[in-house]
């Protein structure tokens, strides 16, 4: 039997962020603002979320599954610009991220969908859109800190790198040790949730899955599998969002082009 | 002392001709490490070289007659460096030996052009991280780095011995051109004596080197002719 929480409940929760306030403002920690912004931002979004799901759900329609999440896919894109201290100038400051983003997850989700889960229709909402949001969600997260890491490598380390490409090295090889740092830097996230997955946590997934009644054996399952997508599609996305970064931040000619970064 | 620098650099030939390359027209294979044959070594010709800040026509750097870059700090000496290698966007025609730059990847070219900046990067923590090309062990001794070793930090190196160590190992790929961007402006007296000790017979030897310098008795003793750079353009030649 599942206990629903209520409102009352809900709002109850939220007493304790008011705490972190008041000890923020005392302790002058400054993230008070930051957090009460994002903690409102969340409620209108799963609000929001939660009227849209209801009405995907219930209708069952290959468009509105499909436009949903077109439009998670919009604002993931945006969320990665945004998240980057240096971003590429034009469309590539969109584009890179929205675009491997979405690749990595849409790859992972349909393989999930078509040939692990099941369902019928194979793009059925109930499944589609929690499986999308998790792969975009995770994919987003580690293309954001990738690209990130990517261009501040090279810009902190431009001497290096020309002195590497000095040497008669191709851009591949004098941007290795910057891939290689962009790419540990994205995938650090997915790589530490799995570590701790079952021994200092239980994944929100699983522990929604089992308050909201599963059987705990299912809810395991469930989980596996999905972190295993999540890494998947962050992996996957995130290579490619690096090379693809490197590709734009280098020319054929083997040069460096920080002026492809806005403000550069 | 004479001995290594022979080795190092100049005029010794590279390996055999590439089986696509015509004296008028050269075809480089991917990934080709050396420059092929050439019917004649003419040296290094900038027809036309434009780019941010730089914009020259005419420079020849012939085999044996080495150039003296001169001119005040931010006068575009390295810049002009810089863009030869095609490490800065820049537009023009460069030649080297008759072989249009064009023709050739970025690598290869800067396998070629061997360009040491004033203050050599580095992308590896430790020495040894650079010391993956070809055998630069005799340079480095003949530029009294024998002390240096492979596992010691790069940041750990004075910066005279970053900027013998960055010419040693540009020499130990023995380049068809040499830019030097005043390579001793670090050194004290003995170690600048080591560098012109070792460039000295590579010059007779018929060495292609342009070098940055703000010091007129060093242009004098390496016998380097004049070429005057300011606001990136060239001013004049003596």
């Amino acid at each position: 039997m599942t206990i629903d929480p209520g409102n009352g409940a809900v709002m109850l929760a939220a007493i304790f962020l008011i705490l972190n306030a008041g000890l923020s403002m005392a302790l002058q920690l400054g993230f008070v603002r930051s957090m009460l912004i994002a903690a409102l931002r969340m409620t209108v979004q799963l609000a929001l979320v939660g009227l849209v799901l209801k009405v995907v759900l219930t209708s069952a329609s290959a468009w509105l599954t499909f436009g949903v999440m077109g439009f998670m896919a919009t604002v993931a894109g945006y969320e990665i610009m945004a998240r980057q201290e240096r971003r590429f100038a034009g469309l590539w400051g969109y584009g890179l991220g929205a675009t491997t983003m979405l690749l990595g997850s849409a790859i992972v989700t349909v393989f999930a969908l078509t040939i692990q889960i099941g369902p019928d229709p194979w793009y059925a909402p109930r499944y589609a859109i929690p499986l999308f949001g998790m792969t975009l969600g995770n994919a987003m997260t580690g293309i954001a800190l990738g690209l990130n890491a990517l261009t501040g490598e090279v810009t902190a380390r431009r001497r290096g790198i020309e002195a590497h490409l000095l040497t008669g090295a191709t851009r591949w090889q004098a941007m290795t040790p910057a891939m290689r740092r962009a790419a540990t830097a994205g995938m650090v996230p997915i790589i530490n949730a799995m570590t701790a997955t079952g021994v200092v946590a239980l994944p929100g997934m699983m522990t929604g899955q089992i308050l909201a009644g599963a059987d705990p054996h299912q809810a395991v399952r469930y989980q596996l599998m999905v972190m295993f997508l999540i890494a998947g599609a962050t992996g996957l996305g995130l290579i490619v969002a690096v090379m693809g970064g490197v590709i734009r931040l280098t020319d054929s000619r083997h040069r460096i082009r920080l002026d492809r970064l806005r403000g550069s | 002392m004479r001995a290594p620098a022979r080795k190092c650099c100049g005029v010794a030939s590279h390996g055999d001709v590439h089986p696509l390359a015509t004296n008028s027209s050269i075809v480089w294979a991917r990934g080709q490490r050396r420059l092929g044959k050439v019917a004649e070594k003419t040296g290094l010709e900038i027809r036309r070289l434009t780019s941010a800040v730089i914009d020259v026509t005419d420079i020849a750097v012939r085999p044996g007659a080495p150039v003296a870059l001169v001119g005040r700090s931010g006068s575009g000496k390295s810049s002009l460096m810089r863009a030869i290698v095609d490490l800065d966007l820049n537009e023009g025609e460069i030649m080297l030996h008759g072989v249009s730059r064009s023709g050739m990847s970025a690598p290869l070219w800067r396998r070629s052009v061997v360009y040491i900046p004033a203050e050599p990067g580095w992308w590896g923590e430790r020495v040894g991280d650079h010391l993956t090309g070809p055998d630069s062990s005799e340079a480095r001794s003949a530029l009294g780095l024998d002390h240096i070793q492979p596992d010691q930090p790069i940041d750990r190196l004075s910066t005279g011995e970053r900027q013998r160590l960055a010419l040693a190992l540009g020499l130990a790929r023995e380049p068809e051109a040499l830019l030097l961007d005043e390579p001793t402006a670090a050194l004290d007296e003995t170690s600048r004596d080591m560098v012109e000790t070792l460039l000295d017979p590579m010059i007779a030897a018929g060495l292609v080197l342009m070098m940055a310098t703000h010091d007129p008795e060093q242009a004098r003793r390496l016998g380097l002719q004049r070429l005057e750079i300011d606001g990136g353009r060239i001013r004049g030649a003596a």
